[in-house]
């Protein structure tokens, strides 16, 4: 929770924040028109990071390329602030960048999030970094790369809206809860991935910058302050987000996102706040007013 | 019932790859209601000439016109990328040889049929689901079978999906490929039965090409013969069947009988 300065300089042999100059450049100019065409898909020659693919190589290179010295980096993963990857790749800038780290969202400027938006609405100046696994909505229906950029130039999105009528044939929702297709200023359809439906609304025109980079599909696209970003839906099916019976069973929160978490071997199971963050400040707030925690709650 | 109104012409269509030539100054067209069937053995160039008259293979030379809805007769190769793609989504279906190039096989058979409505603009889930259904029952298979994938119908079965796709969404002018090859005997004739039904119920044009003179002789108004990728013979189907005149039509007669 605290914000930790980590000592500036870094590992020798290495560029400041891992990635050479130019390359950073190269993504910086990449980001750029990311955000000049909202939700369009930017190639850009993905470099290898030493972290697996799938384990956040495109949001860690979006990130090399903006940080710097003033920077404060907060970095999530399934909205937890201390899961492994997260404390991994905030241990990796606060090394080759020298940055200072921390758990607060309202304190950082840089977020690399896989999985959550923070609960915390975010304000202008920052920047929400998301990892990428697939980044073209049409993949799933479209193998070939030439077709699906034919169907994004010329408004073709169909398809998508074929999943979402599977996801009713199949199952008498969208089956989508996570990834939702969007369509971003009027013209683009993009995929949030892989954030939970519950987080779409929370993409539109919101103020903070929103990078979305996917390092082995080799894509960068964007969602600049104040965009609209409006879940695709059937007409007689209005888009709908997933609820939960009862609030969260450590800080009471009925309007966050859940996560089931097992707590022993007995089909024991609770729900919290899958935003750490968000949770331990709420708790806190109720400890100082008195609130009395409920029973068999954890501390 | 065959319009006077020409739906479709082909002048002098050159398709080549490379140094071979696939297809030689083939010309023909197609009314509306009407039913043309594309003969001729394997190699012959009826595929080739079908690819490039539904608009997916660009001919050496040679233009392909097609009467655009609200525009008239107009040059497929010369409209923009968009308005092709939008007159082979919207006024075209394709029945393929396999079931498996023209149904999406991770996607349910109700799904495949909807998506020529979906890209049609249509957005409202039930009456597609309506609409999916009825022609499930039109192609007679089981309704209650429509939130099961391809892989789980048999051969003849996915080839019924894949018609019933092809149609959904009211094309006037429907492009097969041997639209029973690899059936089985009985299996064909109960297919094509249902879709010489189909055919006259909706008053589709239809160019069809097969290399099976029974398929062409049940359905087809009108053949075409061809040979080395050049047109030898053409008329009336029971008329070129019954009194074949080209040297080439006789023999492929008789080889048939």
């Amino acid at each position: 929770m605290t914000a930790q300065t980590a000592t500036r300089p870094m590992l020798d042999g290495y560029n400041y924040a891992y990635l050479d100059e130019q390359t950073k450049r190269m993504i910086r100019r990449t980001m750029l028109k990311a955000i000049a065409i909202p939700g369009y898909q930017v190639p850009f020659g993905s470099r290898e990071m030493p972290i697996p693919y799938g384990w956040g190589t495109g949001g860690m290179q979006l990130t090399a390329s903006l940080i710097g010295d003033s920077d404060v980096f907060k970095c999530i993963d399934q909205g937890a602030d201390d899961t492994t990857n997260a404390v991994s790749i905030r241990a990796f800038f606060a090394k080759v960048a020298g940055v200072t780290t921390t758990e607060d969202t309202e304190a950082a400027t840089i977020i690399q999030s896989r999985h959550r938006k923070p609960e915390h609405p975010l304000r202008e100046g920052q920047i929400m970094v998301y990892q990428v696994p697939q980044p073209d909505p049409l993949r799933r229906f479209e193998a070939r790369e030439t077709e699906t950029r034919a169907m994004h130039a010329y408004s073709e999105y169909a398809l998508p809206y074929l999943g979402l009528y599977e996801g009713y044939a199949r199952l008498g929702r969208a089956s989508s809860a996570a990834g939702h297709p969007v369509l971003t200023n009027e013209r683009y359809v993009m995929t949030p991935s892989p954030i939970p439906s519950f987080d779409n609304p929370k993409l539109h025109n919101s103020p903070e910058l929103q990078l979305f980079g996917a390092g082995r599909e080799k894509r960068i696209y964007a969602v600049p302050p104040y965009t609209s970003v409006v879940s695709l839906h059937l007409e007689d099916k209005p888009f709908e987000t997933q609820r939960w019976g009862a609030g969260c069973e450590l800080c009471g929160s009925t309007d966050s996102y859940l996560d089931e978490v097992i707590i022993d071997d007995k089909g024991g199971r609770m729900f919290v706040c899958s935003d750490t963050h968000y949770c331990a400040i709420r708790r806190a707030e109720r400890e100082r007013a008195g609130v009395a925690p409920a029973e068999g709650q954890i501390p | 019932m065959i319009g006077d109104k020409i739906l479709l012409e082909a002048r002098g269509v050159t398709v080549r790859y490379g140094k071979t030539v696939a297809c030689d100054g083939v010309s023909l067209d197609l009314r509306a209601g009407e039913v043309l069937g594309i003969v001729g053995e394997s190699g012959s160039g009826k595929t080739s000439l079908l690819t490039s008259l539904s608009g997916r293979l660009r001919p050496a030379s040679g233009e392909v016109l097609f009467d655009v809805r609200g525009q008239g007769l107009a040059d497929v190769y010369a409209l923009s990328e968009p308005d092709r793609r939008r007159v082979r989504r919207e006024e075209w279906g394709f029945v393929h040889q396999n079931p498996r190039d023209g149904l999406r096989l991770r996607i349910s058979a109700g799904g495949n049929i909807v998506e020529p409505l979906l890209m049609c603009g249509e957005r409202r889930y039930e009456p597609m689901r309506g609409t999916a259904i009825q022609w499930l029952e039109r192609v007679e298979l089981d309704p209650a079978r429509i939130d099961q994938r391809p892989s789980q119908f048999s051969g003849g079965m996915q080839q019924r999906v894949q018609i019933a796709r092809a149609l959904a969404h009211r094309p006037r002018l429907v492009f097969m490929d041997e639209p029973t090859g690899g059936l089985d005997v009985s299996v064909q004739a109960r297919l094509l039965d249902m879709l010489r039904g189909l055919v006259r119920e909706l008053d589709l044009a239809v160019m069809v090409v097969t290399h099976d003179l029974a398929v062409a002789r049940l359905l087809a108004d009108r053949l075409m013969v061809m040979k080395n990728g050049r047109v030898v013979e053409t008329g009336l189907t029971d008329q070129v069947l019954d009194d074949p005149q080209d040297a080439y039509t006789q023999l492929l007669v008789s080889a048939a009988m």
